[in-house]
C-alpha cells in the first residue's frame, strides 16, 4: 500500500543522516549507485564462481587419488576425449604448420633470412600453437560434450540415481574423464606437433622450394627438449581445465533442456577464456627467469 | 514407535528459496510395514524420499533411518544407509549411457562388486519379474517406451533386494494389468521379502492393494494417517475428497478461481 512512500522516507532520512555524520560538509556528494552496486555484485559474484570451482577441483583430485579406481570408464573416456580428436587436431595442426610456413616465408625474405623457416616452424608449433589449437579445438569438441551429458543426467535424476545406488558421482563421472583429459591431452598434442611441422615441412619442400635434407635438419638444429616439454605441460594443463569445466557446469546445471544449453556453453567459454590465460602462465613460468 | 520405527520423520521442513514446500513432516515407517503417501500434485511427495534419501537436505527437522539420524550425518553413514534401500525416481532416471540389463545389474556390480557374467542372470531374472522379456536386455533404455523405463527402474531399485524401499509413483504411465503385476511384485517384496517401503502413487486402488498405512500430504504437513482400511470411514474431509476425486471439498488444488 505505500512501500513507495515507505521506501523514499527511508532514502531521504539515509540521506540525511549521511551528510549530518558521515560526510564533512563539503556540498551535495553523489553517488552513482546504480553503476557501482551492479558491478560489485558482479564481482562478488564471480570471487564466488572461482571458490565454487577451485573447491570443485580440489574435491576432484581428492577423489583421484583414492579408490575405488574406475578403469574402464578411464579407458573409455580416453577414447572419446583422446582418439577421437584425432582427426580434428590433425587438420588444425596441419593447416596451422602449412600456413606459419608461408608467413614466415614471405615475412623472413624481406631480411634474407628465408633459411629460420624450418626454426620458426617447429618452435612456434611446440611451444604455442599445437597446444593451444589443440586445446582450443578439444574444449569446443570434448568440453561441450561433457557438460551435455553430465548435465542431463543432472536433470534428469540420474546423478541422484547414481547417489542411492552406492556410487560416488565425483568418482564415476567427473574423474574419469579429468584424468582422461590430462593424461590424452599431451598425446594428441605431441601427434599436432609432429603433423604440424609436416604440414611446415610440405609447403617448405613443394611451394617455397626448399631442398628436403637441409629443410629436416632445420627443423632439429636448433629445436630444444624443453620447448616440446613446455608444450605437453601446456597440454595437460589445458586437458585438465576443459574437462575439469564440462564437468563443473554439467554437474551444477539446472533448469532442464535451457540450463543444459546454458552450461554447455559456459562450459566451452570459461574453458577456452581459462586456457588462453593459463597458457600465459605456463609460458611465463617456463620461459623468464 | 520411533525407536523400533525403520524410518522416522520428525518436523522436517524443506523450502525452495521463498517456497516452502515441506513445512513438519511428522511420519514413521515400521519394520515390514509399506506406507502409501498420497497427495495433490506439487506438494512436496517426491521431496519427502529425497529428504530421506539424503539428496535433498532440510533445513529443520530430523529424519532417522534404523535409528541412525541422517540430517547432517556422514557421507560413510549415509553410504551405509543408501546400501540398503532402493530407490525407483519418478522419472525412472535410467543412465543412457548403459543398457538395460546393466542399469538392472547397475547396484550389484558397482555397489556389491559382483561378477558381470552372475549380474546379468540376476538382472534378467528381475526384468521377466517387471514384465519385461530377456530381449530388451541389451536395448538402450532411450528406445524403451516411458512404462517400460518404469519397470526397468523398478527392477534397479529392486535387484540388490534392499531393507528399504522407495518408489515414486510405480504404476503411473502403465496399463492397468501392468500395474497389477507391478502392486503385486511391491507386496513381495515386502510381505514375503520383509523390506520396509514407503510408495507414492495416485492411484487408490494400487495404493488399497499395496500399503498397510496411508499417509495424506497436504499443504507441507501430513494432515492424515491410517491404516488403508479406514480410508473410507475416515472424518477427515481432505483425505474423503482426494479418495473420491470430487472436484467440490476443502482442497485447494488451485482449481477454486476456474
Ligand atoms: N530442485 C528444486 N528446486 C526448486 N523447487 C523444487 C525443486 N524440487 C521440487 N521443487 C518444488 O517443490 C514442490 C514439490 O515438488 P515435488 O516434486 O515433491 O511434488 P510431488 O508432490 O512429487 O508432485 P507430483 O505428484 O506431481 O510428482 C513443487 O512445487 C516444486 O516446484
Ligand atoms: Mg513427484
Amino acid at each position: 500500500m505505500d512501500i513507495a512512500t515507505g521506501g523514499s522516507i527511508q532514502k531521504a532520512d539515509l540521506n540525511k543522516s549521511a551528510n549530518a555524520t558521515d560526510w564533512p560538509a563539503t556540498g551535495e556528494i553523489i553517488i552513482p549507485m546504480p553503476i557501482f552496486a551492479p558491478v560489485g555484485r558482479m564481482f562478488l559474484a564471480f570471487l564466488a564462481l572461482v571458490g565454487r570451482v577451485t573447491v570443485f577441483a580440489g574435491r576432484t583430485v581428492g577423489h583421484m587419488v583414492t579408490p575405488p579406481f574406475y578403469f574402464r570408464l578411464i579407458f573409455k573416456q580416453m577414447r572419446e576425449i583422446g582418439y577421437f580428436s584425432l582427426p580434428v587436431v590433425a587438420m588444425t595442426t596441419l593447416f596451422a604448420g602449412m600456413v606459419l610456413a608461408l608467413q614466415s616465408y614471405s615475412g623472413f625474405s624481406r631480411f634474407s633470412a628465408e633459411s629460420a623457416v624450418a626454426t620458426v616452424v617447429v618452435i612456434s608449433m611446440t611451444r604455442e600453437l599445437g597446444p593451444v589449437l589443440a586445446g582450443l579445438m578439444v574444449a569446443g569438441r570434448v568440453g561441450a560434450a561433457i557438460a551435455a551429458e553430465i548435465g542431463t543426467m543432472r536433470v534428469t535424476e540420474q546423478i541422484d540415481a547414481l547417489v542411492t545406488l552406492s556410487t560416488n558421482p565425483f568418482k564415476y563421472l567427473v574423474v574419469p574423464r579429468v584424468v582422461a583429459g590430462l593424461v590424452t591431452l599431451p598425446m594428441l598434442v605431441l601427434i599436432g606437433d609432429i603433423i604440424g611441422v609436416l604440414g611446415g615441412y610440405l609447403v617448405g619442400v613443394n611451394k617455397l622450394g626448399f631442398n628436403e635434407g637441409s629443410y629436416i635438419r632445420n627443423t632439429f638444429q636448433y629445436l630444444e627438449q624443453l620447448d616440446v616439454i613446455s608444450g605437453l605441460v601446456k597440454a595437460a594443463v589445458f586437458g585438465f581445465l576443459i574437462t575439469l569445466m564440462g564437468c563443473y557446469h554439467g554437474y551444477h546445471s539446472r533448469g532442464g533442456a535451457q540450463g543444459v544449453g546454458q552450461a554447455t556453453t559456459n562450459a566451452v567459454v570459461s574453458s577456452s577464456i581459462l586456457i588462453l590465460i593459463s597458457n600465459y602462465i605456463v609460458t611465463e613460468l617456463f620461459f623468464t627467469r | 514407535m520411533s525407536d523400533t520405527a525403520k524410518i522416522s520423520l520428525r518436523d522436517v521442513h524443506k523450502s525452495f528459496g521463498p517456497k516452502k514446500v515441506l513445512q513438519g513432516i511428522n511420519l514413521d515407517v515400521g519394520p515390514g510395514e509399506s506406507v502409501a503417501i498420497i497427495g495433490g500434485s506439487g506438494t512436496g511427495k517426491s521431496v519427502t524420499l529425497k529428504c530421506v534419501l539424503g539428496l535433498l537436505v532440510p533445513e529443520q527437522g530430523s529424519i532417522k533411518v534404523n535409528g541412525t539420524e541422517m540430517v547432517g550425518a556422514s557421507r560413510s553413514t549415509r553410504e551405509e544407509m543408501l546400501a540398503h534401500t532402493g530407490m525407483l525416481f519418478q522419472g525412472a532416471a535410467l543412465f543412457d549411457s548403459l543398457p538395460v540389463w546393466e542399469n538392472v545389474a547397475f547396484g550389484l556390480i558397482e555397489g556389491r562388486g559382483m561378477k558381470r557374467k552372475q549380474a546379468r542372470d540376476i538382472a534378467i531374472a528381475r526384468l521377466a519379474d517387471v514384465g519385461l522379456g530377456a530381449e530388451v536386455a541389451n536395448m538402450s533404455p532411450a528406445s524403451l517406451s516411458g512404462g517400460m523405463q518404469k519397470r526397468v527402474g523398478l527392477a534397479r531399485a529392486i535387484a540388490t533386494e534392499p531393507e528399504i524401499l522407495f518408489f515414486d509413483e510405480p504404476t503411473t504411465g502403465i496399463d492397468p494389468i501392468m500395474g497389477d503385476v507391478i502392486n503385486d511384485l511391491i507386496v513381495k517384496c515386502t510381505r514375503e521379502l520383509g523390506a520396509c517401503a514407503m510408495t507414492i502413487t495416485h492411484d487408490m486402488a494400487s495404493a488399497r492393494k499395496i500399503a498397510d498405512r496411508v499417509a495424506m500430504l497436504y499443504q507441507g504437513k501430513i494432515i492424515w494417517d491410517g491404516p488403508v482400511s479406514e480410508i473410507d470411514n475416515a472424518d477427515n474431509p481432505y483425505l474423503q475428497q482426494f479418495v473420491s476425486g470430487d472436484i467440490e471439498g476443502p482442497l485447494d488444488l488451485d482449481l477454486k478461481h476456474l
